[in-house]
């Protein structure tokens, strides 16, 4: 009975999972290494690539700080209602429910060309739609929750005493955050920028309907692969697509350390 | 130096600028969607809904959604069951393999499962000389729903069935239950509200996804064309009003879910 169990596990993972992975690492290197190199030599390859690394520096940043912020605030705002904090707390996870797709479709509508906003920035010379704002403002919505969702339980479980205890004893808010809240929430923010790049680093959808897709200009990684399918250029989008699945790989292990590395403690 | 940084000011500031960053990049789009849909009345939008092409593909999605679910379901608690119950050669690696679909982009995803199912691949062959059409129909777009949502209902299992007492199924056992008795009347009892939740979040991202199906659902208006493919077509060819009405609809449906979620979560802890 264990036996066929575990077997029934093995493939499930084999066919969902590991073939799959399989099948377009080989795909990638159909062409030897030489046709490898080609693909992502392609001017194209090297921007869409750069592209998607400045999303991915931008979002990060900027989700890390305020992402951790916005959950300080939501444990410990005492300076908020508690009805405002817990609406305030339910609303943090609607970007998990919306659709990648219909995240972007709100950035057009809010910001396109044909809003008030859209065509304000356009005319001062600022494209935000169809440009790098809307991309990094797109790919910022998908993965607000991430950072937040991660810090918000630790937080919690410290409590706050020994944060009271701090200023009580003199100690400033600054001082306080560095020498009392960071070393107890460090693990979280760290798999919390882990989770904002891997997502930042896949997003697609948003990006897709935002950037336009335009060849050489506001490219990503994952929508080049996208087009490249499309075209039916099967071993270029594998060479991308293996590129990605590096780093997303190389995440999940990074992550998998940082747990162990955090359990030892 | 000292006194500057400790202004009132900042504190202000801070606090400020993260609930505005927070309502401008999360409320307001939101707000913006629903405000869009509704600005030429409820005439406008019941046309836009009413397009047979647009219900179609709500309503496919929604079906296609619930399978994946229920496959997820099964071998989620499958998996779930297994890696914390037995020890096995390969067993904490295929616990960390579990996260990979999160990991990985869905249209690497998409890409992955159109390469081993496709037209030209072993198994796609085998599958259309037997008479059966995976890629670009049905089938395909139930895969990837899969694939991406494989993790919810592992990782909503597994916390229960490691609180498990023991001594709840030695009990059991003691008092001459077969297996599958415990097992039906003692473990199972334990895991479903992770089942549960689990499912509510893998059946809301199987509604939501985009990147892995575009690349394998042949699009065809009716038959496996499915909502978000279908409001990006939209947005493409400039029809943000229908554009807007189908995501409502899906919006709202994932709110309910979330909402749901959230409720029995929240009902569970204080049990």
């Amino acid at each position: 009975m264990k036996k066929l169990w575990i077997t029934l596990t093995y493939l499930v993972f084999f066919l969902l999972l590991i073939a799959p992975l399989g099948k377009m690492v080989m795909g990638a290197f159909e062409g030897g290494l030489g046709g490898l190199g080609d693909a992502l030599a392609r001017p194209e390859a090297l921007h869409a690539l750069m592209m998607t690394g400045l999303i991915v520096v931008t979002v990060t940043v900027l989700n890390t700080l305020l992402g951790m912020m916005m959950a300080i605030y939501l444990v410990r705002g005492s300076w908020m209602s508690g009805g405002l904090r817990r609406f305030l707390n339910s609303i943090v996870d609607l970007p998990y429910a919306v659709s990648p797709v219909i995240g972007g479709l709100m950035i057009v509508l809010l910001l396109g060309p044909g809003s008030a906003v859209g065509a304000f920035f356009e005319d001062i010379g600022f494209k935000i739609v169809y440009a790098f704002p809307g991309m990094v403002i797109a790919t910022l919505f998908v993965t607000f929750p991430l950072m937040v969702r991660e810090v918000m339980p630790v937080l919690q479980e410290i409590g706050a005493q020994q944060e009271e205890a701090a200023s009580t004893l003199g100690a400033y808010g600054w001082t306080t955050f560095w020498k009392v809240t960071w070393p107890s929430i460090r693990w979280a923010v760290i798999y919390g920028i882990v989770l904002t790049v891997a997502r930042s680093l896949g997003e697609f959808g948003a990006v897709l309907v935002v950037s336009g897709n335009i060849i050489n200009r506001t490219q990503t990684a994952t929508t080049l692969v996208y087009q490249d399918v499309e075209n039916f250029n099967v071993i270029s989008a594998n060479s991308v697509a293996l590129v990605l699945a590096a780093f997303s790989v190389s995440l999940l292990l990074l992550m998998e350390w940082a747990k162990k590395r955090r359990e030892v403690r | 130096m000292n006194t500057l940084l400790r202004h009132k000011g900042w504190t202000w500031g801070f606090r400020s600028t993260v609930l505005l960053y927070f309502v401008l990049l999360v409320v307001l789009p939101l707000l913006g969607v629903y405000y869009h849909s509704f600005s030429l009345g409820w005439s406008a939008f019941a046309e836009s809904v009413k397009d047979p092409i647009a219900w179609k593909a709500v309503l496919l999605t929604l079906k296609l959604a619930l399978v994946a679910t229920m496959i997820n379901v099964l071998i989620g608690t499958m998996i779930g069951w297994v890696i914390v119950r037995y020890r096995f050669p390969g067993r904490s690696l295929l616990n960390s393999l579990v996260d990979l679909p999160f990991a990985l982009p869905t249209a690497v995803g998409g890409l992955m499962i159109l390469l081993l199912l496709g037209p030209g691949s072993l198994i796609g062959g085998a599958a259309e000389a037997l008479g059966f059409e995976i890629v670009f129909h049905q089938p395909a777009i139930v895969i990837a729903m899969v694939f991406v949502t494989f993790p919810f209902v592992i990782r909503a299992v597994q916390p229960l069935l490691e609180e498990i007492d023991p001594s709840e199924e030695e009990a059991a056992r003691t008092l001459g239950a077969s297996g599958t008795k415990i097992f039906f009347k003692v473990v199972l009892p334990s895991m479903l509200p992770g089942m549960l939740s689990g499912g509510m979040l893998a059946f809301s991202r199987a509604l939501a996804e985009f990147g892995a199906v575009v690349l394998v659902a042949g699009n065809i208006p009716g038959r496996t064309l499915i909502a978000s493919v279908f409001i990006y077509g939209e947005v493409e060819s400039d029809n943000t009003a229908g554009a807007a009405a189908v995501s409502i609809l899906l919006l709202t449906l994932s709110f309910v879910i979330l909402w749901v979620v959230n409720f029995v979560q929240t009902k569970g802890k204080r049990a």
